[in-house]
């Protein structure tokens, strides 16, 4: 168990990097708690994966350092940071029965028998494959490789941190469920530091107590799932976030209003800065329909179970609301209002108006 | 019910055809010479199953099939874990992978008469560059020519040679399709690199070392051209092979009975041993 802080973290493939777009990783500062449930999301080619090899140690990074708990791990191997890391794709030692692939890892730094066979019952019993222990690994289900993959890195109880790389990618998706809230008990109970790359928002904000939110190699947000959907930093937050995204509609500033398609619009508080391309950003959950308001043309109309999306054009400008009643028909004249407080402004994509104090 | 169309053995037929004109009816040929006596003129006596006894009990038989198990021994014994060395150190990205395939491909392109000439002409005593320099420089005793020892170590030398670089190229295909995971895995898990060969790669590399140890027991079970070419079978006996045995038989002394009967008794042979091979290789994937 330990608490990991990355620090001025920098990571380039290339020999000779030249500007920052020959950087796969910009510049990364983060520390996470001992015991943390953490997410890194991000969309494909962000840069998490890279992170996530450069915190087990495949990787080395080009600039910077890795610390657990204050300890300088930058230039260890990966077998003695006392990590664990389970892939995108189940990993599993094929000739070995269950039982063997778990007691693999303690075998190899030559514990004891007994001790091995604590152990290996123990996590058996924590995953539910306490019946599979004498099969063939080869012949499990897919769910079941990944749970095997998983015990490896449970089954020492020296782990500072077990990460995982998208790990639900293979799994059919009525067990995606299954082994998330698996994965989220085991947490619990072996309280050790975990990492969860995913692209998947929903495995994100389920699984960590504390979302990072990569882009293009840099961090854009890091907070609780709450945070992240309530005040995004950025409007790439606000859009990755949420289904459907962020409304991130071209509006100018007067002030402490913004101007939208010529209408006032009341924000959360006063802009900050000035100059660069400003955004007016709103949730779809945010906007409602009313007497008075913004008028708008009622586009489309789309019934995702729990509630309906509401398509609409404000002058030459697309925007979506969300309702779970009241729904206006495709074609018609509506009014709306957004909410003040959900509505800032993003200069250049990163957030300009001051928090409102509650 | 479920009614069974059967019209897709239509499609089978032309290839059926086919065999059975280029395998199926000179095969049955042969088994009509083993089993009949004939002094030419088309006249043939029917003689049972007396070629098979004649040859399974003549010690001119024993000998060469001792001499080819021994032969294919050799062989498997040094080209599959040869084979397995060179796959493993070659390098898996990078310029030097296709130098490295095609350096490894050029063995296997060179026909079989070419390389036994190319190895009798490099190995001959005091004319072949190999044979002038181990005797006259390092002034080892060797004479592939006189010495059956010497004989037998130019034979192998060559299989291996020209045929390791297929047990390579199919161990490479195998390696090379591990994914990435699999060795980071092994590395967090603190795996050796023995364990990383026993428990990643060598299982990985199951189906197609199958594949290898299978098509190297029946191409150098049924081996002629090169040793005919380098040794002609000899010094005396010492390299004759079961297939030159065979043709010795059947083309130098016309003894179309006998020679057939063999014929069917080496293709058993190789038919069964193969059968035992792939059955023992692939009996765990099964349970």
């Amino acid at each position: 168990m330990a608490q990991i802080k990355l620090s001025n973290l920098k990571h380039s493939y290339m020999p000779s990097p030249q500007g920052p777009d020959d950087y796969a990783l910009k510049e990364i500062d983060v520390t996470w708690r001992d015991g943390g449930a953490y997410a890194l999301l991000g969309p494909s080619g962000c840069g998490k994966s890279t992170l996530l090899n450069i915190i087990s140690g495949l990787l080395t990074p080009s600039e910077g350092q890795i610390l657990f708990d204050d300890r300088d791990v930058t230039a260890l191997p990966p077998d003695q940071r006392n990590i664990a890391q389970v892939f995108q794709f189940p990993v599993i030692y094929d000739t070995m029965t269950v039982g063997e692939n778990l007691a693999f890892p303690l075998k190899n730094r030559g514990v004891d028998a007994a001790t091995i066979k604590r152990r290996v019952d123990e996590i058996a019993e924590m995953l539910d494959v306490a019946d599979m222990l004498n099969t063939k690994a080869s012949g499990l289900s897919p769910d079941n490789k990944q749970k095997i993959s998983m015990g490896r890195g449970l089954v020492r109880d020296d782990v500072n941190a077990v990460m995982f790389d998208e790990p639900l990618t293979v799994i059919d998706p009525h067990l995606k469920w299954k082994l998330r809230s698996k994965l989220k008990e085991l947490h619990q109970r072996v309280k050790a530091t975990m990492i969860y790359v995913t692209h998947d928002q929903t495995e994100a904000l389920t699984f960590a107590d504390e979302v990072v939110v990569m882009q293009d190699g840099e961090v854009v947000q890091i907070g609780t799932p709450v945070e992240l959907f309530e005040r995004p930093q950025h409007t790439f937050v606000g859009h990755f976030i949420g289904s459907p995204g962020m409304n991130v509609l071209p509006c100018e500033t007067q002030g402490n209003r913004a101007i939208f398609e010529g209408h006032e619009v009341v924000l959360e508080g006063a802009t900050l800065g000035s100059g660069g391309r400003t955004d007016l950003g709103i949730r779809p959950e945010y906007v409602s329909f009313g007497e008075t308001g913004i008028p708008a043309h009622v586009t489309k109309v789309s019934d995702i179970g729990r509630h309906y999306v509401v398509s609409a054009m404000v002058g030459n400008t697309a925007l979506k609301a969300v309702t779970e009643h009241s729904v206006p028909e495709p074609g018609s004249q509506v009014f709306l209002q957004f909410k003040p407080e959900q509505s800032r402004v993003y200069r250049d994509g990163w957030i300009a108006t001051e928090e409102r104090v509650q | 019910m479920r009614t069974e169309n059967q019209k897709a053995w239509f499609f089978v037929l032309p290839v059926l055809a086919l065999v059975a004109f280029n395998a199926l009816v000179p095969m049955m040929t042969v088994v009509n010479y083993s089993v009949q006596e004939t002094f030419g003129n088309n006249q043939f006596f029917w003689e049972g199953l007396g070629w098979f006894e004649q040859i399974l009990r003549s010690d001119r038989f024993q000998a060469a099939l001792g001499r080819q198990f021994l032969f294919t021994g050799m062989i498997l014994a040094i080209e599959v874990p040869l084979g397995i060395i060179v796959a493993l150190s070659m390098p898996r990205k990078g310029f030097w992978v296709p130098v490295c395939l095609v350096l490894m491909a050029l063995p296997m392109l060179i026909p079989w008469n070419v390389v036994g000439s190319m190895w009798n002409i490099f190995t001959l005593p005091k004319i072949g560059l190999l044979g002038y320099f181990l005797n006259d420089v390092l002034g080892i005793n060797y004479d592939m020519t006189q010495q059956p020892l010497s004989a037998w170590i130019t034979v192998v030398v060559m299989d291996v040679w020209h045929w390791t670089s297929l047990v390579v190229l199919l161990c490479y295909a195998g390696l090379v399709s591990i994914p990435d995971a699999y060795y980071q895995a092994a590395k967090i898990d603190g795996a050796s690199p023995w364990s990383v060969f026993r428990y990643i790669q060598l299982p990985k590399m199951k189906t197609v070392l199958t594949i290898a140890i299978l098509l190297r027991f029946m191409d150098s079970f049924n081996i002629y051209t090169e040793p005919f070419v380098l040794t002609g079978g000899g010094p005396g006996n010492s390299t004759t092979l079961l297939s030159i045995d065979l043709v010795k038989i059947a083309l130098g002394q016309f003894d179309l009975g006998p020679a057939a009967a063999m014929s069917l008794i080496y293709f058993a042979i190789t038919l069964l041993v193969s059968w035992v091979f792939y059955t023992l290789m692939t009996k765990d994937d099964a349970e």
